[in-house]
């Protein structure tokens, strides 16, 4: 008995799916809201008790199964599904359809400082937040001292949590949740907080757990880390799970799988699509135009900027000094390739201005959006700490 | 590290289920519990100047408010005992409810960050402040002791009901706080009923006058307020003044278990959808 049970994975998850109902409607309504409208339209209130029509499958028959002691990466485009799966997987919302197996105890870490309260002290606060994360007074006791050493704010631990800088509060946070101990642990992106240093430390801390025989979850966009820390890795896709493998199949086939944006613009412009994607280190750009009415000399410029709306960088033809004596045209496709040009992680956003040379027919601001996944690979620091957007290769001459 | 238990299974599925409590986990997560609760008690009276006399101030001004209204201006009766006495005997369990049932109403939308991020008994969230609140209950009750040896009243024998008086308010009160706080989670518009509410709730509970005031023809309606038979065997077992009215109190036992139970099925049945809807 024991023995068949020692083969059983430790997570089995099954047809696993999770609808959501969107729309302003069905989120939340005041009581007032319901009752005139049960009232009004009596049959139709019954209807959308039993199934709003606005309703997106967040998770689709999702089947997957972790073995006891294996660390597990989830990785994938925002949107899909992840944060959803984590939340089923701890418990927090139900699926829809579909069931999980998890024999073992579930520790789940989706924010770090979830129930600090400002008000209470650094040592009231770490008994309280982990007590919230499910561990025992005595564990915390045991640990305690453990926790106030690795977030290194020994002597404001009387101090209100009010008073902390907001990098003390997480530091402080994530040591808490580095302590819990179940066997199997569930993290949501939470590495992404604090300082380059303190990031270091947690992203060691992180490996020291999944090192230690535990079964570990673990979702990041942060491709670097997850190939440093996990065996295995889901690649999930609206909502389905796409891929499954050893993590650095599943992480290369993810950054080599065409992350693009595709945009159709209106039937009288004369872009009828652009698309942006990362393509290995490169950044391509492709468009399709026609001119309609007679031919003229394709003239495509873009700027990139970064997320926060600065210009990282703007070309066209002219200022590239390319040869672009071609032919009038009356239609056709313009691939641009931005090769190597060593962005760092984000999304960044694309203008696009198209014209004959002479004139802009089309301007269309921020149209496209791409994301840059590990284009830039050895970096020692998380690539969210480096300052700008681009690192660029750089040569040291001391003489 | 613990140790990997083989027999240990946990399965999430679709909640369907009409009742679905589980001892076994209450159990394990009861230190949360208790720090909920110390955590509401830290934090209510954090930078104040008072700190927890708040506990007794309110109470005892309202008492005072009240003996010169209803005690010196309208003459109201109070079953021949010292009016003071009689209405701050009432206020003391009154406050304990109608502050407790107000923060607990509210507590799931007020925690939301804990019912969005993490996992625990969500039953817990409603029940601390009723919990945290016997505190205060224990600190205003100084001032009537102060008062029944000014008055020189010495408790009967009843007074060993006090224990289950106030275990029966706390379930109703929870009770309560279970059905309002899981139905603010879907309709925020339990936050502006409740405070209307509680203030309605005092006058048609003998918290200012008894029960003996109310005429034989509609003292039914005063009895089908679970409060009536809580507050006046409250004051009756405290003071000694007359016997307790069990006829009354076993009404509200009932209603109260009623309440409880039906609120714990009710939070149990909603809370499926409180971090989708929250």
């Amino acid at each position: 008995m024991a023995a068949s049970k020692k083969k059983e994975p430790i997570i089995e998850v099954k047809h696993l799916s999770k609808q959501y109902s969107i729309g302003v409607d069905t989120t939340y309504k005041t009581l007032s809201e319901s009752v005139t409208s049960a009232v009004r339209h009596p049959i139709k209130a019954l209807k959308d008790c039993r199934r709003s029509n606005n309703t997106f499958w967040s998770l689709k028959d999702v089947n997957f199964e972790v073995e006891e002691g294996q660390v597990v990466g989830i990785i994938g485009r925002n949107g899909a599904g992840k944060s959803t799966l984590l939340k089923i997987l701890s418990r927090i919302t139900y699926p829809t359809e579909g069931e999980v197996r998890m024999r073992g105890r579930v520790g789940s870490l989706l924010e770090v400082g979830t129930g600090f309260h400002p008000e209470l002290s650094g040592r009231e606060n770490i008994y309280f937040n982990g007590a919230i994360l499910g561990m025992k007074k005595k564990e915390i006791d045991e640990k305690f001292d453990e926790i106030v050493k690795f977030s290194g704010v020994e002597k404001f631990l009387d101090t209100p949590v009010k008073r902390y800088s907001s990098g003390m509060q997480v530091r402080l946070a994530f040591s808490v949740a580095a302590h819990l101990e179940p066997e199997i642990l569930i993290v949501d992106e939470v590495l992404a907080v604090g300082d380059a240093a303190f990031q270091k430390k947690c992203l060691g801390k992180m490996k020291d757990i999944s090192e230690g025989g535990r079964t570990v979850l673990f979702v990041s966009h942060n491709m670097g880390a997850v190939n440093n820390l996990c065996d295995f890795a889901f690649l999930l896709n609206k909502g389905e799970l796409q891929y499954r493998g050893p993590v650095e199949q599943v992480t290369s086939y993810y950054l080599n799988e065409e992350i693009s944006d595709k945009k159709a613009f209106s039937s009288n412009s004369v872009l009828k699509w652009a698309q942006v994607q990362q393509s290995g280190t490169n950044i391509e750009l492709i468009v399709e135009y026609d001119f309609k009415i007679k031919p003229c000399t394709p003239h495509l410029g873009f700027v990139i900027n970064d997320s926060f709306g600065n210009h990282i960088c703007g070309l066209n033809p002219s200022n590239d000094r390319v040869k672009h004596d071609i032919d009038p045209q009356k239609s056709g496709r313009i691939k641009v390739v931005l090769k190597y040009p060593k962005l760092l992680n984000g999304t960044y956003s694309v203008s696009l201005w198209f014209g004959d040379g002479l004139t802009d027919y089309f301007c269309e601001l921020e149209c496209l959006t791409f994301e840059v996944i590990d284009m830039v690979k050895p970096l020692k620091e998380p690539q969210s700490s480096s300052v700008g957007s681009a690192f660029p290769e750089c040569e040291w001459v001391y003489e | 590290m613990t140790e990997h238990s083989t027999d240990y299974e946990l399965v999430i599925r679709p909640k369907y289920g009409l009742l679905d409590l589980n001892w076994q986990e209450l159990k394990e997560y009861r230190e949360l519990l208790f720090f909920l609760a110390l955590r509401e008690i830290k934090i209510r009276y954090k930078q104040t100047i008072m700190g927890a006399s708040w506990a007794l101030l309110q109470p005892f001004f309202t008492m005072i408010i009240f003996t010169l209204i209803f005690g010196r201006l309208a003459k109201m009766p109070s079953d021949g005992v010292p009016y003071p006495i009689f209405s701050y005997s009432g206020l003391l369990l009154w406050t304990y409810f109608s502050n407790a049932l107000t923060q607990s109403s509210n507590s799931l939308v007020d925690n939301a960050p804990l019912l969005s991020k993490v996992y625990m008994p969500r039953i817990f969230i409603p029940t601390a402040p009723c919990i945290s609140g016997l505190l205060d209950y224990g600190i205003a009750m100084s001032i009537l002791a102060i008062m029944m040896v000014y008055y020189r009243f010495t408790p009967g024998i009843s007074i060993l009901l006090l224990p289950l008086i106030i275990l029966q308010t706390f379930m109703l009160v929870s009770g309560v706080g279970y059905w309002l706080s899981s139905i603010c989670v879907k309709y925020r518009d339990v936050k502006f009923i409740v405070p209307f509410f509680v203030q309605l709730l005092m006058f048609i509970s003998p918290v200012i006058y008894p029960t003996n005031i109310v005429g034989e023809n509609l003292k039914w309606l005063l009895y089908l307020n679970p409060l009536t038979g809580l507050i006046s065997a409250h004051r009756a077992c405290l003071l000694g003044h007359t016997s307790v009215d069990f006829f009354s109190l076993g009404i509200s036992a009932v209603l109260t278990i009623v309440i409880f139970l039906s609120g714990i099925l009710y939070q149990k049945r909603t809370e499926k959808y409180f971090a989708d809807l929250i």
